[in-house]
């Protein structure tokens, strides 16, 4: 009877403790959000992501910025200041440069960097303009007129930004109408084999598409498929991933 | 308030019970289910695998029981129903048959054994002969629950053989009626050559070898119900066509429904062997297909924008297909039936790859990284849904990128890739998560494929 009594009184000041723990939270819980001086970090953790394509260039040459975050009210580029949660901007650094994006949201911050490699372009002012087109073999003629384009994260739509290329490349295609292009759909290192074969199918279809309404007959247009089982890059960055997203073009003999 | 204080110590312990019950018992439930529905029984069977007794003088007994003893001790610990009886427990005895086993010396403490597993091992003018006994050791009356005899040609891969086809008639007659998994063989891509093929091992790791030689980019390896035909996916000339390689003739055969324009992808057969869904752009988009084994009665499954990938059909019913699709974005997992209605959706977010239809039918084990999305690459997981109730246990924690999961005949194991700082090896576990063992270790060995038998 004693040691039952015992129990039982053990366990009511148990219940104390927890009723009294429960309190004391609830309590500097109301205390804390009442507070203004020093804000709780509430909601989710901000994320960034930033690429810039292509990271390697010569000067004067265009690269584009693409960014974006989630859970941010605060964002910002350093040398382009505050811009919006997501978006693209189409710079022209004479230097190399790293370009640095933080966000802050009610949950903490984020950053990302891309970097970009500006090559001298005392090589390319050595040759002319004019005769430097002509010396050009084929491959390298369509590699300048028909590039790369990359694609968003787990995404197969042609973004807004590389239309220019596109239109480019089906200008050039018109005027070289011997040649027949074999358009690889590539994708970075995350995810399954199989699934990443069938975002690269889409990918190089989605650019298939793009070329076959500016007018490129489909029959001169092969695609394949190379999911994540040829890699440009292989690091686990986001960098190397944003350059292996991408559909790329061959001259298909 | 000082009262309070000198009680706390007191109290301490209840509270931290209090807390550890509370965070313990859903992870019991949950394991609960999976461990039911995939024959883990909670209660498992107490056996001693002796030493086998060698006899005769031949020169090369010693190493062929070694390997014996070793494959079986091993077998009986990876079928996942047996409590073993560690070596050191073990009486310092081996009896070679009945007549020489002491059943008390085996069930009393600390062997503590239910079953005692034991025989004697031969090899005589080039044959291997073993013989292999298991007695109910708590039933001493009328002991015997299995005898039995294998002569093979003396050699490693017989000793072998010989263990996993003695730990499967073990596993069948103590398991519940269920087949073991001993002598089943685990098919998977590799890039050991430079180009990556398909290759095959047995179920523990053993004995791996190389089967296509396209010297290209192979994937996606599936065996037949019967073990008589391997497709699986290749980069040719056409692009990637579903290939065929016959098991029996040793030999690429022709499969020309694979081959048409656009990807060609991750062949599934049916359970009863005489249909094969994969995933094909032939039409632009990449959807779902379905035809018979040879080819004939080829026809679209799926029409939606998105890629449509990695079926895996019911093998229970063989009238649902479950598989992975782009068209809400992410990949989630989605089932439907075989004519392509009824489609449902199984997960409710992230990124969601590789299903695998358990053998009864009750589960997909896949591959889901519930956090996807950029800044947060997250960790890639082995997950288990019970179907029906959408229930779902994640298997593994913590421990690089999972992917492709594949279940074995029996339903209690599955084997899987793991990605760790850029290497990719194989891996099995039980189907609770428990018991992970490295398979392969040296290139790139992924994509793993369990066969039916």
């Amino acid at each position: 009877m004693n040691s039952k009594y015992r129990a039982l009184s053990r366990t009511r000041s148990a219940l104390v403790l927890l009723v009294a723990v429960a309190a004391i939270a609830g309590c500097s819980k109301k205390h804390a959000s009442s507070s203004s001086s020093a804000p709780p970090l509430s909601g989710p953790t901000p994320t960034a992501q930033l690429t810039a394509t292509p990271s390697s260039i010569t000067a004067g040459d265009q690269v584009v910025l693409s960014w974006r975050t989630t859970d941010a009210t605060s964002i910002s580029i350093d040398g382009i200041g505050d811009v919006p949660s997501s978006g693209v901007r189409t710079v022209t650094p004479t230097t190399s440069t790293s370009y640095h994006l933080v966000a802050r949201g009610d949950g903490g911050s984020a950053d990302a960097t891309a970097r970009v490699t500006v090559n001298s372009a005392q090589m390319a002012v050595a040759v002319p303009q004019d005769s430097s087109a002509s010396n050009m073999t084929a491959d390298e003629q369509f590699k300048a007129n028909v590039q790369d384009i990359f694609f968003d994260y787990d995404s197969y739509d042609v973004r807004p930004e590389n239309q220019a290329a596109l239109s480019k490349a089906a200008a050039y295609l018109a005027t070289n109408t011997n040649i027949h292009v074999l358009i690889g759909g590539y994708c970075d290192e995350r995810g399954s084999n199989e699934y990443n074969l069938t975002l690269g199918q889409s990918r190089a279809n989605s650019v298939k598409q793009a070329l076959v309404q500016a007018g490129i007959a489909a029959d001169r247009l092969r695609v394949v498929s190379y999911g994540k089982e040829k890699p440009f890059c292989t690091e686990s960055t986001e960098e190397c991933w944003q350059q292996n997203r991408r559909a790329g073009f061959t001259i298909d003999r | 308030m000082i009262a309070f204080l000198r009680k706390l110590p007191r109290s301490l312990p209840w509270l931290l019970s209090l807390v550890t019950l509370v965070a313990i018992s859903p992870t019991l439930r949950a394991q609960d289910w999976i461990r039911t529905g995939s024959n883990l029984t909670e209660q498992r069977i107490r056996i001693a695998a002796a030493d086998f007794k060698p006899v005769g003088s031949d020169p090369q007994t010693p190493s062929l029981k070694s390997t014996f003893d070793a494959t079986l001790y091993n077998d009986l610990t990876n079928a996942g129903i047996f409590d073993m009886v560690s070596k050191s427990m073990i009486p310092a005895v081996t009896p070679g048959s009945p007549q020489e086993i002491s059943l008390p010396q085996w069930a009393a403490d600390p062997a503590n054994a239910s079953f005692v597993a034991f025989g004697a091992l031969s090899s005589t003018n080039g044959r291997l002969s073993v013989y292999g006994w298991v007695l109910d050791a708590k039933n001493p009356g009328s002991p015997q629950i299995l005898g039995k005899q294998y002569n093979e040609t003396a050699n490693q891969d017989n000793a072998r053989l010989i263990a996993h086809r003695f730990a499967d008639e073990i596993i069948a007659k103590l398991g519940g009626g269920l087949n073991g998994i001993a002598e089943t063989k685990l098919f998977f891509a590799s890039s050991r050559t430079g180009s990556k093929e398909i290759w095959v091992m047995d179920y523990d790791g053993q004995n791996q070898h190389i089967v296509t030689k396209q010297g290209s980019i192979s994937l996606s390896p599936r065996i037949s119900p019967d073990n008589s035909r391997l497709a699986f996916s290749s980069l040719g000339k056409e692009g990637w066509t579903i290939r065929m390689f016959s098991m029996d003739l040793g030999r690429p055969v022709s499969f020309p429904a694979g081959i048409a324009g656009g990807s060609n992808l991750s062949p599934a057969w049916s359970g009863d062997g005489t249909k094969i869904a994969f995933s094909s752009s032939r039409s632009g988009d990449p959807e779902i297909w379905v035809c018979d084994s040879n080819g004939g009665n080829l026809r679209k499954l799926t029409s939606f924008r998105g890629p449509d990938v990695s079926p895996t059909w019911n093998p229970k019913t063989n009238s649902q297909i479950a598989w992975v699709s782009g068209r809400t974005g992410l990949p989630q997992i989605y089932t439907m039936d075989t004519d392509g209605a009824n489609v449902q959706r199984l997960t409710d977010g992230g990124y969601a790859i590789s299903p695998s239809w358990s053998p009864n039918g009750q589960f997909l084990a896949f591959s889901w990284n519930r956090k996807y999305g950029p800044g947060a690459p997250g960790g890639q997981d082995i997950y288990v849904m019970d179907i029906a109730s959408k229930r779902w246990l994640q298997l593994t924690h913590d421990a690089g990128s999972n992917d492709f999961p594949s279940w074995s005949p029996d339903g209690r194991h599955l084997v899987f890739e793991r990605a760790v700082g850029g290497h990719t090896e194989i891996w099995t576990m039980l189907a609770d998560g428990t018991e992970q063992h490295q398979l392969t270790h040296s290139g790139k060995n992924f994509m793993p494929n369990w066969s039916w038998k």
